[in-house]
This record gives C-alpha cells, sequence and structure tokens, in this order.
C-alpha cells in the first residue's frame, strides 16, 4: 500500500538532492542533468568571491538573530501576562485575540504594515506626530536602517501570541504548591515571577533557543520579499531572495544552486549540532 | 487574601499591557476592514480609523466584478479542497503502514520521510524538475508534490500507534483485506486526528502562494487569491522605491473616473483573502495546540 507513496517521495525528494550536481556544472537547461560541463568547485569560487554573498549572509543572520531574541522574549512576556490573569474568560479571550495574526498569510500581514506604515495615513505616524516626536511623516518602508526594525517587529506582531503557547503549558505545569509556599513567606508578585515562574521554564527556555539556533541561517523569505523595495535591498535581501534573482531571474542555474547547497549544508549542520546539544541538556535537566 | 498596594500596582500594569497587546493586534485589522468599506477617494484625505467615515461598497464592486479575482477565488478553493482530501486521505494510508508491527519497511520508510524534514533540494533543481514533469503552468502543482508531507504522517502515525490492537485483529480474524481495515477501522478511529491535519492543511494551502509565484505566474487562470494580493502589495512596494512609478500611475491612473485606489483596493482584497481563515480559526486553535504537542513527540 506504501509502495506508490515511497515512489513518490523519491520522485519529489530525493531526486531534487541528486541535483544538487547541477552547482558542479555549468547547466544548460537544453540538455540533460549529465551530458553537462562540469566545472568542479568553479561556481563555488566565485560565490565566496562575491561581496554580495557575504551581504546576503549578513542580513540573514542578522535578522535570524533580531526575530529570535525579540520573538523569544515578548512570547515569554504575553505567557508570564496570561499566566498571571485568573479570570477564565479573559484568558482566553487574550489567547484568541492574540493567536489570530499567526493564521493570516504573511501577504495579509504585509499588506496590514504598508497599511501600518504609510506616510500618508499610516497610524504609527500619526500618533508620533500627534506626540510631537516627529515633525513630518517618515517613509519607514524606504530607509535601509529601519528595515531589520521593522523585519524583526512584525515578526513580534505576528508570532508572539502563538510562540507563547509552549511557555505557557511550561508554566502550568508549575506545582502550585510552590506558589503557595511563597504567599505564607510573603513574596511579592514580581519576587513570584522573578523566583518561581521564570525558573520554571528555564527547560523549555533552553531547548527552543539552542532548536532555534539550528535555523539561524533560515530568517525566513516571505516577510522580506513582501516588505522590501528597492531603496532598502541591501539591507533586506536573504538567501532565498538571492537564490531566485539568479537562478530564475538572470538564469545562472548553477551559481544559484550553489549558493543553495551552501545555505542547506550549512544548515543541516547547525541542526544537527543544535540537536544534539539539546539532547544532551535534555537528559542532564530530567535528572 | 486582601490586595496589598503592591498587587494593585501589579494588576494594573499587567491589565494595562494586556489591553496595549489586544489594541496592537486588533487595530490593524479593524483599519484595514474600515478603509474596504470607505470611500477610496475620502480614504485619501486619511484619517479613517476603524470605523467607514464615507461608507462605500464600491471597492468589493470593482473587486468582484473583475474576472480574473473571481477565477482566482475558484481556484483558491479548489487547491484547498483537492489537497486536503488527496493528502488526508494519502497521509492517512502510509501512516497506518509505517505503523503496523509486522511490516519490515517501516522503519526505513519512516526514515525517509523523516530525512525531508531536514534536506530539500533547494529552489533551482526543484524547479527543473517540475519543469520536466510538465508540473509548470499546471494545477496539479497545488496537491501533487506534497501529497505526504513528513510531519503530518508522525502526527497520523503517532495517533494509530495510540488505537488499541484488538479492533484491528477482530477485523482480520472476519477475514478483512488490509485495504478494508485501513477504511472501516482505522479511519473512523482516527477522526479527530484527520480533522486536525485536514485543518493544519487547508490553512497551508489557502495561504500558500509562492508556488504560483515560482510555477504559475504566467497563467493567470491558475491564480489564486493570495497571489493576486501578493501582486498588489508588490505594485505598492513598486511604488515606494519609485523605481516603476509609472507602472503604480498607470494602475491609478487605468481606474481613474471608476472612484477607487490602489490603497482602498488592497484594503478590501485583504479582507477578502483573511475572511474565511478569521471566520474558523477560533474554532480550529484547540486542534493546533494538539497538534503542536503531538508533533512534539516526534520521531
Amino acid at each position: 500500500m506504501a509502495l506508490p507513496f515511497v515512489i513518490h517521495l523519491i520522485i519529489f525528494r530525493y531526486i531534487p538532492i541528486v541535483g544538487w550536481v547541477m552547482a558542479f556544472q555549468d547547466y544548460k537547461p537544453a540538455r540533460g542533468l549529465f551530458a553537462q560541463k562540469w566545472v568542479g568547485f568553479e561556481q563555488f569560487r566565485i560565490l565566496f568571491s562575491d561581496l554580495a554573498f557575504y551581504r546576503i549572509l549578513r542580513n540573514t543572520l542578522a535578522m535570524a538573530a533580531i526575530k529570535l531574541v525579540l520573538g523569544t522574549v515578548f512570547s515569554i512576556l504575553v505567557a508570564v501576562l496570561v499566566n498571571e490573569t485568573r479570570s477564565k474568560f479573559a484568558r482566553r479571550s487574550v489567547q484568541t485575540i492574540s493567536y489570530l495574526p499567526h493564521f493570516v498569510s504573511w501577504v495579509v500581514a504585509a499588506n496590514i504594515f504598508l497599511n501600518v506604515l504609510s506616510p500618508d495615513s499610516g497610524i504609527l505616524n500619526n500618533i508620533l506626530m500627534a506626540f510631537g516626536i516627529i515633525k513630518e511623516p517618515v517613509l519607514w518602508l524606504g530607509v535601509p536602517e529601519y528595515f531589520w526594525h521593522i523585519i524583526g517587529w512584525s515578526h513580534v506582531w505576528k508570532e508572539c501570541g502563538f510562540g507563547a503557547i509552549i511557555y505557557l503549558s511550561a508554566m502550568t505545569a508549575i506545582d502550585p504548591q510552590i506558589y503557595e509556599a511563597a504567599d505564607i513567606d510573603g513574596a511579592r508578585r514580581l519576587q513570584r515571577i522573578r523566583y518561581i515562574t521564570l525558573p520554571g521554564i528555564k527547560a523549555t527556555f533552553i531547548i527552543l533557543l539552542i532548536m532555534n539556533i539550528g535555523h539561524l541561517l533560515d530568517a525566513g523569505f516571505e516577510q522580506q520579499y513582501l516588505l522590501q523595495n528597492g531603496l532598502v535591498q541591501d539591507y533586506s535581501e536573504v538567501f532565498t531572495i538571492y537564490i531566485m534573482k539568479y537562478g530564475l531571474k538572470m538564469m545562472r542555474y548553477s551559481y544559484a544552486a550553489a549558493a543553495g547547497i551552501f545555505k542547506s549544508v550549512v544548515s543541516i549542520i547547525l541542526i544537527f549540532s543544535a540537536n544534539r546539544l539539546a539532547a544532551r541538556l535534555g537528559e542532564e535537566t530530567l535528572v | 487574601m486582601k490586595k496589598t498596594t503592591d498587587d494593585i500596582i501589579f494588576d494594573t500594569a499587567k491589565v494595562f499591557m494586556l489591553v496595549f497587546l489586544i489594541i496592537v493586534t486588533l487595530y490593524p485589522f479593524l483599519n484595514i476592514l474600515a478603509i474596504s468599506f470607505n470611500d477610496a477617494m475620502d480614504s485619501i484625505r486619511g484619517g479613517v480609523n476603524i470605523w467607514p467615515r464615507k461608507f462605500s461598497l464600491m471597492n468589493y464592486e470593482k473587486i468582484f466584478s473583475n474576472p480574473n479575482i473571481g477565477h482566482a477565488a475558484i481556484i483558491s478553493v479548489l487547491r484547498t479542497v483537492i489537497a486536503v482530501i488527496t493528502q488526508v486521505f494519502c497521509t492517512a494510508m502510509v501512516a497506518y503502514t509505517i505503523s503496523r508491527k509486522e511490516f519490515v519497511l517501516r522503519k526505513f520508510i519512516t526514515l525517509l520521510y523523516v530525512i525531508t524534514m531536514y534536506i530539500d533540494g533547494g529552489l533551482i533543481p526543484t524547479y527543473f524538475l517540475m519543469r520536466s514533469l510538465h508540473l509548470v503552468n499546471s494545477f496539479h502543482i497545488y496537491w501533487v508534490p506534497g501529497l505526504v508531507a513528513a510531519f503530518n504522517l508522525l502526527v497520523i502515525r503517532t495517533y494509530i500507534n495510540g488505537l488499541s490492537e484488538s479492533f484491528i485483529e477482530s477485523a482480520k480474524l472476519e477475514g478483512a483485506s488490509d485495504f478494508t481495515i485501513f477504511l472501516k477501522v482505522i479511519m473512523p478511529l482516527c477522526l479527530p486526528v484527520l480533522a486536525t491535519v485536514a485543518l493544519f492543511v487547508a490553512v497551508w494551502q489557502w495561504n500558500f502562494w509562492f508556488d504560483t509565484f515560482i510555477y504559475n505566474s504566467s497563467n493567470i487562470k491558475l491564480s489564486t487569491l493570495q497571489y493576486e494580493l501578493m501582486k498588489k502589495i508588490q505594485s505598492a512596494n513598486a511604488a515606494v522605491s519609485g523605481s516603476s512609478a509609472s507602472s503604480a500611475f498607470a494602475e491609478a491612473g487605468g481606474m481613474s473616473g471608476s472612484r477607487v485606489t490602489p490603497t482602498s483596493l488592497r484594503a478590501a482584497m485583504t479582507v477578502v483573502v483573511s475572511l474565511p481563515i478569521i471566520a474558523v480559526y477560533p474554532f480550529l486553535q484547540k486542534y493546533f495546540v494538539t497538534g503542536l504537542a503531538i508533533g512534539g513527540v516526534k520521531g
């Protein structure tokens, strides 16, 4: 019963990996994959000597790190706030509302940010002008220095509610007796959070952090692609955009494939080291 | 327990932050909704918040009178429905197979799927594969390549492993074939997890635009709602950088006299595209959370 599906799997998921040999050729689509001119590591040599490559690498690492740090901090903050709320109705309402952005596509979210950041009537410019912080509207999406901010904060807006789920479930697993004992000792609310709640989610925090480090070369793609424009491209281009530009637009297939392989191979190394590290620490925290 | 000043300060700060969270999350959606129902020429003046100032259905009329958008809506629904049915059925079938203890290759096949969660061929080799399989400029790209996804497979397999063996054994004693057991015994028992996976797939399919963009962008008859909205975002971005301001003007110019603007049309499209998700997600969230929990115990 599984045989047709195994064939399907090999065709759609394993044959493209065989296609990696393209990166060692000067691929021309008219000929078959094994009737190409072989060039060895030439494509990789060009890749590593291209200044644009290092810019892409910088952008990818920077945006992935920003998203990781901001996303983690705000997910934990939301989880703490919900955890400190007793009323069932309030908890449910806040959670349901905070999940909403997670379920809509980045296309919808990008549209929302185009609106919020618009220089014509965007709410951000309106508020900042009402408080006299800025004198005239700013074209937020057109300033290169702001792009990483926009990526980081739009990620927080979209994912912090959903990201809180896992921390919240770790918090509900904390023994209520510890809180009761703290109350008897006269602990204040902030002290309860500082000395009970946060240490209680430490294991979850470490595991998630390590797992996410495995995805540092994966800064997302849709977000950058949908929010970028010509003015900010030095700060917005990430690997997938680079590969699309060289591969599908400029038709330098082998070169783009080489860039793709670099990203895949480094990612696999990162993910496996992260998994091993997490497994080791996981055992220790269990003991 | 009586409240101390400390408690009062804490609770006030907490409520303040939660209310802030809710406003920041909801305001942008309500703002887009208001703009979509506001007269486009009036919106240019700015200052529309969460309620239309000059109510108008013009933006929606304009969208729904565009045959391309109507067609894209049909494709969006079709790709979602077809992918949900085929993926749920096929994934369940493979999951049942790899859950059978007597099947010697089950570990090997599971591993083949799990590897694909970490390694993929990358954009360029995949593109050439799809091209040689004639899946470029084809509706089938929407459902064929992703027929069985490793993550969903593990979710269903974990569920089947938790079922009692006695159901299957008694069916075998009555002489039922493997396929009959799958259809008549396993599928009904798995209904909760199949619903979960169906929801995963449906949300994913409805929201996805990258395949349309890469493989089907030259054929308007295969476009989806997400992709049509994405194209509108691209012309808005081009207008930001001014690199092709002319095309943005052309877009606006072609609409002169029709009393709509690109911004207002985008707002109405955004509402249409996100409405199905917003309507169903409150009912899905508990499934997503369970799915997340099951996915955690993978391998």
